[in-house]
């Protein structure tokens, strides 16, 4: 077996100085939410691991993971972030193609087995035996099992991989299926998201190389430090929320001046996410910011949810469009109109047994 | 029968008569009746807020935002009641152990009572106006039993139980309020914005209740056999005939 480079050796090849590096190091245990004690153990980690063999596999999905993960500003840039780790295969990334790219992958799984990271980006479908989903001229879904079977652990990007995302939406004809359905026997960790956040994914990766263990996830197995609040919890539109103060129209005042967007949608309420706060493109703003409201994306089956654009969802299993608001009306509407019906034949009836008894005491 | 006292100059003999045979029962101790009027008053707050926080009123600029809480204060309101509703419901619970029989009769069905069964369907006839008289309970009739369980020890459970789920997602994911009630996101789906929209649903079907449930209370007062809306003032269930049955 060859000696691979530790992550050090190789930011320092790339041109990074040392001050950089204790740099990223120090931003880095701050993002994960790690107190300054943990920056020399970071660095350590760093200056004597070896690199962790990844192996990036694509199936039915948007490349939306992939284009994010690239453009990742801390940690750094984005040619350190491919060297940090040992990306031993991605199909869409490596110059290498077809019989040699898969050979690179196979290579990669024999001599590193139970010691390299799974990345899955997008998801198996597993109707017609896979065959809506064909890599290196195979179904999809047996080079996720081939990948799974050896991986020390799995990473699932995206909404695809952990939710299944668009192709999964209802009435889902290729029965795209997450990964965490189809692989059982291998730790999980999902970083959902359409795409998730440059900086999330990275900080998920350094922490899982720097400590060598999955970070402390949540119920649904996202990792708790990106996704333990929502992203109204930290929205900085939030005051306008308290008071009472919404977008009526996109065209309105009200959306000039920047106030909640609850009534047009936002998802923000129901959305665990770190948009809030770490943002996007080296934090220059998030969909909020920008004047939409959360769409919902980290969650499960955000599609399937409404309209992007409602609060109280469609239910669809009433045949019709119709949301528990007119649902709800029409039931107690109609329950409202047998009680006005039933109490009008109630005082009838109590009128006619009246009449009768007095006309039988009138008998008698 | 004794004559007519000095203090009941207004009665006759056959009053007389009806009094001294006519005696109550009494039914609903006062924390049963303390109960009811706190939750009804906690359920209607719930459901006018409840309502304002799925389709809020329209924005309203009477300060700028740091001094106006307007939405919070609906919130606010939704989430002591919330709390009120929560902690008398388990009082309820409590009354039901070491109360009279009458007070567990909201938390159980004899559904392996074969004459209870026949009563709800007499209940069904007296209200579809095919009996011509109603028989006389001293607590709920079967059929009122049914459906306090289903709106009430079912629904409101069920309300409570969502309910502190979505308001433990504001106290935080490491909140006991959320290790306590975590699973119910699970329950449902593992997005949040099914609870809401369950609990949403379970507002209407409260609704449908409080409709049915005001409704019955004053007919029956009115037409039964028996005082109904009085009952859960006083406590008292009293008679318009001395008939047994």
């Amino acid at each position: 077996m060859s000696q691979i480079e530790t992550f050090y050796d190789v930011m320092r090849r790339q041109g990074i100085t040392r001050r950089s590096f204790i740099k990223y190091c120090s931003l880095t245990a701050s993002a994960l939410g790690l107190g300054p004690a943990f920056v020399p153990k970071i660095a350590h980690a760093m200056e004597t691991k070896p690199r962790t063999p990844v192996i990036w596999v694509h199936g039915l999905e948007c490349t939306c993971c992939s284009e994010s993960f690239i453009r990742s500003a801390h940690p750094l840039a984005k040619d350190v972030v491919l060297s940090m780790i040992s990306l031993d295969y991605d199909d869409t990334l490596m110059a290498a193609a077809g019989h040699a790219a898969e050979e690179a992958m196979r290579d990669t799984i024999e001599r590193y087995k139970g010691q390299y990271i799974l990345a899955v980006e997008g998801n198996p479908p597993l109707n017609e035996d896979g065959m809506f989903c064909i890599s290196g001229g195979k179904p999809f879904v047996e080079k996720l099992r081939y990948a799974a079977r050896d991986a020390k652990a799995i990473i699932s990007w995206g909404a695809c991989a952990s939710y299944g995302c668009v192709q999964a939406a209802k009435p889902n004809p290729t029965r795209a299926t997450p990964v965490h359905k189809v692989i059982t026997d291998k730790p999980i960790i999902k970083v959902p998201g359409c795409p998730p956040i440059a900086e999330v994914m990275t900080g998920v990766i350094t922490y899982m190389l720097t400590f060598d263990r999955l970070p402390e996830l949540d119920r649904q197995g996202r990792p708790a430090m990106f996704y333990g609040q929502r992203i109204h919890d930290k929205c900085y539109r939030r005051p306008h929320f308290d008071a009472g103060q919404f977008v009526e129209a996109w065209d309105d005042e009200n959306a000039r001046k920047g106030y909640c967007l609850y009534k047009m949608g936002c998802k923000g309420p129901t959305t665990y996410n770190a948009c809030s706060t770490v943002r996007w493109n080296e934090g220059v703003s998030f969909p909020i910011q920008s004047g939409h409201g959360c769409i919902g994306c980290s969650e499960d089956g955000f599609w399937d949810q409404g309209s992007f654009y409602d609060r109280v969802t469609d239910l669809t299993q009433f045949g019709v469009e119709a949301n528990a608001d007119r649902v709800g009306m029409a039931a107690a509407g109609v329950v409202g109109g047998a009680v006005a019906v039933h109490a009008a034949i109630s005082a009838l009836k109590a009128a006619q047994k009246k009449t009768q008894s007095q006309a039988s005491k009138e008998e008698a | 029968m004794s004559t007519p006292q000095a203090g009941l100059h207004d009665a006759d003999e056959a009053d007389m008569a009806t009094v001294s045979r006519q005696t109550s029962v009494y039914v609903y101790e006062a924390p049963v009746r303390l109960w009811h009027w706190i939750n009804a008053l906690a359920i209607l707050t719930l459901v006018l807020t409840g309502y304002f926080i799925g389709a809020p009123p329209p924005s309203m600029q009477i300060a700028e935002a740091t001094h106006q809480f307007v939405f919070g204060y609906i919130r606010f309101a939704h989430f002591a009641a919330g709390w009120i509703l929560t902690v008398g419901f388990l009082g309820r619970i409590y009354w039901a152990i070491f109360g009279n029989h009458h007070a567990r009769q909201l938390f159980y069905l004899p559904i392996w009572n074969g004459r209870w069964w026949r009563e709800v369907f007499f209940e069904v006839r007296w209200y579809l106006f095919l009996e011509s008289e109603p028989k006389k309970y001293m607590g709920h009739n079967p059929l009122a039993q049914l459906a306090m369980f289903c709106f009430i020890t079912l629904g409101v459970s069920f309300m409570i139980v969502t309910g502190l789920a979505l308001y433990s997602e504001g106290l935080g994911k490491d909140s006991l309020l959320y290790a306590m009630f975590g699973w119910v996101f699970t329950l449902f789906g593992n997005n949040p914005h099914y609870v809401h929209t369950y609990h949403h649903l379970g507002m209407w079907w409260i609704v449908i209740f409080m409709i049915i449930h005001i409704y019955v209370a004053i007919r029956e007062d009115i037409m039964s056999r028996q005082s109904i809306v009085s009952t859960m003032i006083s406590g008292h269930r009293t008679f318009k005939d001395d008939r047994p049955d």
